[in-house]
């Protein structure tokens, strides 16, 4: 197996495209799209599961490298490779992407090509955020994901799918801008778009005047990406494109698009600019804490289900901030535990709304109530997504919270605190929508007409069902890689932290 | 020296001695002498065929004449150096504008074939004007002589004030070529103007020579003065702010594949002889004046879009915004600039010329359907029209794996490495002003309902070819942006290296006993 080594993560990337060419020259035939969408979503899966297989975890450098020359002028290499935390985000991606195929079965009747065209390409532009160590080749993916998520809105979403779907573009767009210049601002001064050479650069202090600039790249990048997770106060294109999109938007936009955004703090803020990012932690934090306790209060008066679930990711996601800058052990590897939870239990709960809305046409709660004796799987299903959302122990959510808060409590027990609140607050917005939704009479008659979840929807909802399950039973699996490459990233910041503290 | 010897180096003598072209001379111009003799066949082959016919048959006449001028490029690039005594150079940065100008004459025949029948235009003027148009732009892009670069840019203008008005049944296509004659006669006679004044300051009109005395401690005001002048008459050429005013107009009244053109072709050229006379010729002040025009064009014609419903009107004021951000890499340090502009005049050909065929083939008879109005549902009526239409939206607006994404890059990085940041950044917001109207077009075509009305012919083969050309050339770049890199870092360098050589007339090897 080592013989695929240098191909493997340009195999992962580019299947779901080459799926979603070929898907081009197939027939209309809307069941032969389907099917060849899942086979080519499931191959990209099982592909991808080399990667975490085969991942050295003892230590912390890029593996599965592959570096090849694209572009001599400027100097643009196709520059791929994976640690830790990227292996993750990318099974996290391959995972969710035959779930979005399943669930989009049935909710999808026109245009149905396209659809799955533009879902494997959005598939493919994801993964390659996460494989390349190009700042180019980044970027051209991270642009890249921008163009389908918007069709899919625009094209497949309600409502006001065509309001959200440009909201959503131009706000990632412009955000982008900034880290565009930061990265041509890099590369004007170390002649290197890798991601590598350029760290090394900035280590040992090659780069010319970049104390005056380091502020300005940090802030630029930073941006880009406190759109993307979103940060408070960037987040308002969040609910819009969540309420408007379709449910397999819905999914990959909570459960990929935005840990794009935390993936690209983690790396590149934390990564490339140690000290701004320590120096800037304070407010940071502040404004996660502040994400996450307005995002709970949000959601708790929403009376539209999808839109609690999507405020819900605004708070969620605030514990991913909160734990890449404290700079402990403990709260970055609960970040990027929180990711990949939050993207299998996010991404469960829209599914589950998304089968809710293809037999009702609403989200409202108000709509629903005592559905558990028309609808018992569903129910059970329901409530198991929403007690790992909750944080419930033995669940994935508590590990990743738990690390987080203990990690925030270490940079300044006010912070814990303040975090902790989030926890409870998401049990009462969660709990409470469960029982309006499940318990009590049924309220409107058609509710009782309610079919249960067909074979289809069990099977879309199994994995993450079973994946929320051993991440909570079994998190060291995941963490004993993701472990060592926080420890990377965590160690010139330490390193620094105990030189302020020697002087 | 034996007789015999003399008799034969004579020709070769009397030639040197009395100025006359040798056959080195006629190679260095021998793109423009085929599309002359291509131009004039087409004239000649007019007037007997018959008149409904005819169309199929000039149009592969002109288009044969464009490729053979592409051949031709290459031949006359085996050949580099000047000709007619100084008056044309044969270097990298002329040959490369001239396979972007004659690439997109040949891009423009091709989407005309259909459109042509469809409008019920007479061909044979409109294959000729579009020939012997490119002979202008092209000699605009070798000449290194101030008055021929004239005659040169003239060649070219008359020709397009004609093209502009060939739809002649409808008045906005008359006042769209009157407003171009007047407006444009009015904008050359200010480069006459510069021109003279330059005479007046250096005593020279090649270049060259006006590059040395240039170069001396105490430039004369003339030079400011006439630098000026020159920049206006360009501006307008090249649709830069203060200057743009006539643009929306004119392209909303011309027929759609004469605006992809005239929007590309004249352009890139006027941008050439913009780039010689700036930067060759070491033109004083021309940092303020490119910074504000740069200012005004990128703002006012992104600012004019957002509130356009007709689609060549929007992308008349898109290309007002385009030329500012080109001009930004005019401000930037000569070398870096000069290739960053060179690539973005080829990506941008590319790009315009492909979405100016698309919306020619939409407009249908009588060009009824231009307003975004007519585009929505595109995306389904249509599916692949509309993907490629998107395509070049996308590269519009500078998005990955399309060349004006490069194009935008490149030009960025120039101006990032000459410390130009204001502009820049400038640059970066108005990109970001700009994605807005390009998705209103995007959004109008997947995501709205088609409306009855609007009928989608299928694409004539003819057309597809052109769009489908574009769309490669648009990916190419954005793909594999290198080659074609490399090509204009080389020749820029080497456009800057023959401005810094003393020209003394160098005696070629073959008038030597």
């Amino acid at each position: 197996m080592e013989s695929l080594s240098p191909i493997i993560l340009s195999l992962v990337t580019f299947i779901p495209a080459a799926g979603g060419v070929l898907l081009f020259f197939i027939p209309r035939r809307d069941r032969d799209i389907k099917r060849f969408a899942l086979v080519v979503s499931l191959l990209t899966f099982v592909v991808s599961l080399h990667l975490p297989v085969h991942l050295h975890r003892d230590h912390s450098l890029f593996k599965f490298e592959i570096d090849k020359v694209w572009i001599t002028t400027p100097n643009i290499h196709y520059h791929m490779g994976i640690d830790g935390v990227s292996v993750w985000l990318v099974v996290l991606t391959t995972f969710l992407t035959p779930l979005c195929v399943l669930i989009s079965w049935a909710s999808i009747h026109e245009r149905v090509k396209e659809f799955f065209i533009l879902l494997l390409i959005l598939e493919s532009a994801l993964i390659g955020v996460f494989t390349s160590l190009d700042l180019f080749l980044f970027y051209f993916f991270y642009e890249a994901t921008l163009i389908p998520m918007a069709l899919l809105i625009g094209m497949y979403g309600h409502g006001r799918k065509v309001y959200a779907a440009v909201k959503f573009f131009l706000f990632t767009m412009i955000g982008s801008m900034f880290m565009l210049a930061a990265i041509l601002w890099l590369y004007a001064k170390t002649g290197s778009f890798d991601f590598v050479v350029i760290q090394n650069a900035i280590r040992s202090g090659a780069v010319p005047g970049f104390e005056h600039a380091s502020l300005w790249l940090f802030l630029g990048f930073f941006v880009a990406f406190a759109v993307k997770v979103p940060i408070f106060p960037l987040h308002t294109w969040l609910p819009d494109a969540h309420v408007e999109a379709p449910t397999a938007g819905s999914v990959l936009l909570a459960g990929v698009l935005l840990k794009m955004g935390t993936y690209g703090l983690l790396r590149f803020n934390v990564g490339l600019f140690p000290e701004q990012a320590h120096h800037n932690a304070p407010w940071i934090m502040v404004l996660a804490l502040v994400g996450i306790i307005y995002g709970a209060l949000v959601s708790l008066v929403q009376p539209n289900m999808k839109k609690l679930i999507a405020y819900s990711s605004v708070s969620h996601l605030g514990f991913v901030v909160l734990g890449i800058f404290s700079f402990t052990t403990a709260g970055l590897n609960g970040a990027v535990f929180v990711m990949l939870a939050h993207g299998v239990a996010t991404g469960g709960l829209f599914m589950l709304a998304g089968i809710l809305y293809e037999r009702r046409h609403t989200y409202e709660i108000s709509e629903f109530g005592g559905l558990a004796t028309p609808m018992p799987k569903y129910a059970t299903f329901f409530l198991f997504t929403v007690l790992a959302s909750v944080g419930l122990p033995l669940l994935n959510g508590f590990i990743g919270e738990f690390l987080v808060l203990s990690g925030a409590f270490q940079a300044r027990p006010i912070y814990g605190i303040l975090g902790a609140t989030g926890v409870i607050w998401s049990a009462c917005y969660l709990l409470w929508m469960y029982q309006r939704v499940f318990f009590g009479q049924v309220k409107h008659e058609i509710n009782n007409t309610l079919p249960d979840l067909n074979v289809r929807e069990k099977a879309a909802l199994w994995p993450i069902a079973v994946a929320a399950l051993v991440m909570g039973v079994a998190p060291l699996l995941w963490l004993s890689a993701i472990d060592p490459a926080v420890q990377a990233v965590l160690a010139p910041v330490t390193q620094m932290a105990s030189k302020v503290v020697g002087q | 020296m034996t007789t015999i010897a003399f008799f034969h180096s004579l020709p070769a003598l009397l030639a040197q001695a009395f100025q006359l072209p040798q056959t080195a001379d006629y190679m260095r111009i021998l793109p423009e002498l085929v599309l002359t003799i291509f131009g004039m066949l087409v004239m000649v082959v007019d007037p007997l065929l018959d008149q409904e016919k005819s169309h199929k048959a000039l149009g592969t006449i002109a288009l044969i004449g464009t490729l053979a001028g592409l051949a031709s490029t290459f031949w006359m690039a085996q050949c580099p150096g000047t000709a007619f005594s100084n008056m044309v150079r044969v270097e990298g940065f002329s040959v490369f504008f001239h396979f972007v100008v004659i690439a997109i004459a040949a891009l423009a025949i091709l989407s005309s074939f259909e459109y042509l029948q469809v409008q019920r235009i007479r061909a044979g003027e409109y294959y000729g004007l579009i020939l012997f148009g490119t002979v202008g732009m092209c000699l605009m892009s070798s000449a290194i002589e101030l008055v021929l670069i004239f005659i040169a840019l003239e060649i070219s203008s008359i020709s397009t004030y004609i093209l502009a008005g060939f739809r002649r049944r409808e008045a906005s296509s008359s006042e769209s070529s009157l407003k171009y004659f007047l407006l444009g006669s009015f904008a050359t006679a200010f480069f006459l103007y510069g021109v003279a004044l330059m005479f007046g300051a250096t005593g020279s009109t090649n270049i060259d020579v006006i590059s040395q005395a240039l170069r001396s401690d105490n430039v004369p005001v003339l030079a400011y003065v006439a630098t000026a002048l020159m920049f206006v008459g360009l501006g307008f050429k090249v649709s830069s702010a203060p200057f743009h005013i006539w643009a929306p107009d004119v392209y909303e009244g011309a027929p759609a594949p004469v605006v992809g053109l005239m929007s590309t072709g004249p352009k890139a050229a006027a941008f050439a002889v913009l780039l010689r006379v700036l930067f060759e010729a070491n033109a004083p002040g021309r940092f303020w004046l490119i910074w504000v025009s740069a200012i005004l064009s990128m703002t006012l014609g992104n600012v004019g879009a957002l509130v356009q419903t007709n689609v060549k009107r929007l992308l008349a004021y898109s290309s007002i915004a385009h030329a500012g951000y080109l001009l930004v890499a005019f401000a930037a340090q000569p070398e870096l600039g000069a290739s960053a502009a060179m690539f973005y005049s080829a990506a941008y050909a590319a790009m315009n010329v492909g979405a100016f065929a698309v919306v020619a083939h939409i407009a249908n008879a009588g060009e009824k359907y231009v307003t975004l109005e007519d585009y929505a549902g595109l995306g389904r009526k249509s599916p692949l029209l509309a993907a490629t239409f998107t395509f070049f939206l996308m590269s519009l607006i500078g998005i990955p794996i399309t060349g004006g994404f490069f194009a935008k890059f490149y030009v960025l990085t120039a101006a990032l490495n000459s410390n130009l940041v204001g502009l820049a950044i400038i640059l970066v917001l108005n990109s970001a002003v700009a994605a807005y109207y390009y998705l209103r077009i995007i959004v109008m075509m997947y995501m709205r309902e088609p409306e009855g009305g609007v009928p989608v012919t299928s694409v004539p083969p003819a057309t597809a070819l052109a769009i489908g050309l574009c769309a490669v050339a648009t990916l190419y770049l954005g793909v594999v942006p290198g080659h074609v890199l490399d090509y204009t870092t080389y020749s820029a360098r080497q456009l800057m290296s023959d401005s810094m050589v003393p020209t003394v007339p160098v005696p070629s090897a073959a008038s030597k006993p």
